[in-house]
């Protein structure tokens, strides 16, 4: 399996091209604390916390939300409509090119 | 004053592993927990969920975890301040630290370990541009005495067992109860979400879904809140705003006791996992040092040799020796005593 390339926006709006691995079984918080982005992934990924919250800007089809996800993102602040939480993204060939922004810190 | 030999600041797992090492040395621990109940984020965000990697265990839940850990320290007696945070260190003349609650308790150690997590959890505040002015006059995070709520108009904001618990519990008490929530669906226990269904229909709560709060009104003392629904945005009045939005780990006022930090940990060297404070030492999540892994098993490697240090210092000069607790059973503080069973020796040739 290759690497594909993601593009995240930083708090400060600084873009950062990351090469992330489809063969470890990674997800889009876990990808930022490898490349130590203020990604503070409190609950481990377990959709519980919301510090991974990240809008899509591009129009890359993703995996659908679970109830788990939906709920946190239902009471999460700085929710809009592109919302969601990085640590319920699993890095797949098809997100290639994915171009995401980190919401504000809850 | 509450005097121990051991002060750990965080009763989560490694905290209540730490006691057990530390009883093991004829040490005893007292542990503050900013949360009312121990067992750290293991019992606060995930008590159901399975962890597979604690060695011996295949698989156990996070809250059975917390309840092993307790019952495994229980003989060495370990007392609790909950539901306080720790909020000030101060290193007295005969080299003891105190301290200090943010509710006043004082609390006096030779050693101080900071088992602390992510740091204490705090409510989650929503982000509203003057919250903090009505904090004391009209805002509540948590409800501490549902009396003062009597007559009043109130209205609280969130989609989880929490909002819907206290709506129930206030709907006879409060004159008025609004539950706003960004979505049409609750996540809570359905017996729940069946009795606000009930005391909606019979007009004891207003429900506002979907619907936000996204404005405070006031002079001194809050008076009203702008409520966002599709149709545009509302006034409302009422006289206490609860936003319940779950709690989450802030580091807080530990960053001021003069402890090195990087990146939201405690640095600590890896011989005992003292920080630059002799006699404070750091371990678990809370930690840092080149190499680090954030994993409940580490925390307990780490809370073991900490323990061999902190002897040295309460005991200064006093030689130990490392135990096998299947050699040497356990004591424990209550006066119980553990053991492996004698084997019975029996001469073949009589």
């Amino acid at each position: 399996m290759s690497d594909i390339t993601i593009y995240i926006k930083d708090r400060e709006g600084v873009n950062h091209k990351l090469l992330a691995p489809t063969d470890m079984s990674m997800n889009i918080m876990e990808l930022c604390k490898a490349y130590e982005l203020p990604v503070e992934g409190t609950c481990g990924g377990m959709a519980l916390c919301a510090s991974c919250q990240c809008y899509v800007q591009s129009s890359h089809v993703l995996s659908p939300m679970t109830d788990d996800e939906d709920a946190m993102l239902s009471e999460a602040f700085f929710v809009e409509e592109n919302s969601r939480l990085g640590c319920q993204l699993n890095l797949e060939e098809s997100m290639d090119g994915l171009k995401l922004e980190l919401a504000p810190e809850n | 004053m509450i005097t121990t030999d051991i002060l750990i600041i965080g009763a989560g797992p490694t905290g209540l592993f730490t006691v057990f090492e530390a009883g093991l040395l004829k040490l005893r621990c007292h542990l503050i927990d900013a949360l009312p109940q121990p067992g750290g984020q293991c019992s606060e965000l995930y008590p159901k969920k399975p962890i597979y990697d604690i060695p011996g265990c295949p698989e156990i839940l996070a809250g059975d975890l917390t309840k092993n850990l307790l019952k495994q320290s229980e003989q060495f007696q370990p007392t609790f301040t909950l539901g306080e945070r720790a909020d000030t260190l101060d290193k007295q003349e005969d080299g003891t630290f105190i301290v200090t609650t943010n509710k006043g308790t004082k609390h006096q150690a030779k050693i101080v370990v900071i088992a602390g997590g992510l740091g204490s959890f705090e409510p989650r505040k929503p982000p509203l541009e003057n919250i903090s002015d009505y904090e004391e006059t009209g805002i509540d995070y948590f409800i501490k005495d549902p009396e003062k709520y009597r007559d009043k108009k109130v209205v609280l904001a969130g989609g989880g067992d929490s909002a819907l618990d206290w709506s129930i519990f206030l709907a006879d008490i409060a004159s008025e109860l609004t539950l706003v929530h960004r979505r049409n669906e609750f996540r809570g226990a359905l017996d729940s979400v069946e009795k606000v269904r009930e005391l909606t229909a019979s007009g004891k709560i207003r429900v506002t879904t979907p619907a936000e709060v996204v404005g405070l009104e006031g002079d001194q003392k809050l008076t009203g809140i702008n409520i966002k629904t599709a149709d545009g945005i509302y006034t409302q009045s009422t006289d206490y705003f609860i936003p319940l939005f779950g709690l989450s780990p802030k580091l807080g006022p530990l960053t001021e006791w003069g402890l090195e930090l990087e990146k939201n940990a405690i640095k600590v060297n890896t011989f005992d996992y003292q920080t630059n404070i002799p006699g404070v030492y750091a371990i678990g999540d809370i930690n840092t040092y080149p190499g680090k892994l954030k994993l409940i098993l580490c925390g307990f490697h780490e809370a073991t040799l900490m323990c061999q240090s902190a002897f040295q210092i309460i005991n200064p000069g006093k030689r130990n020796v490392l135990k096998y607790t299947t050699v040497s059973g356990i004591d424990g503080f209550d006066g119980s005593r553990k053991e492996a069973p004698k084997a019975v020796v029996q001469a073949i040739n009589q």
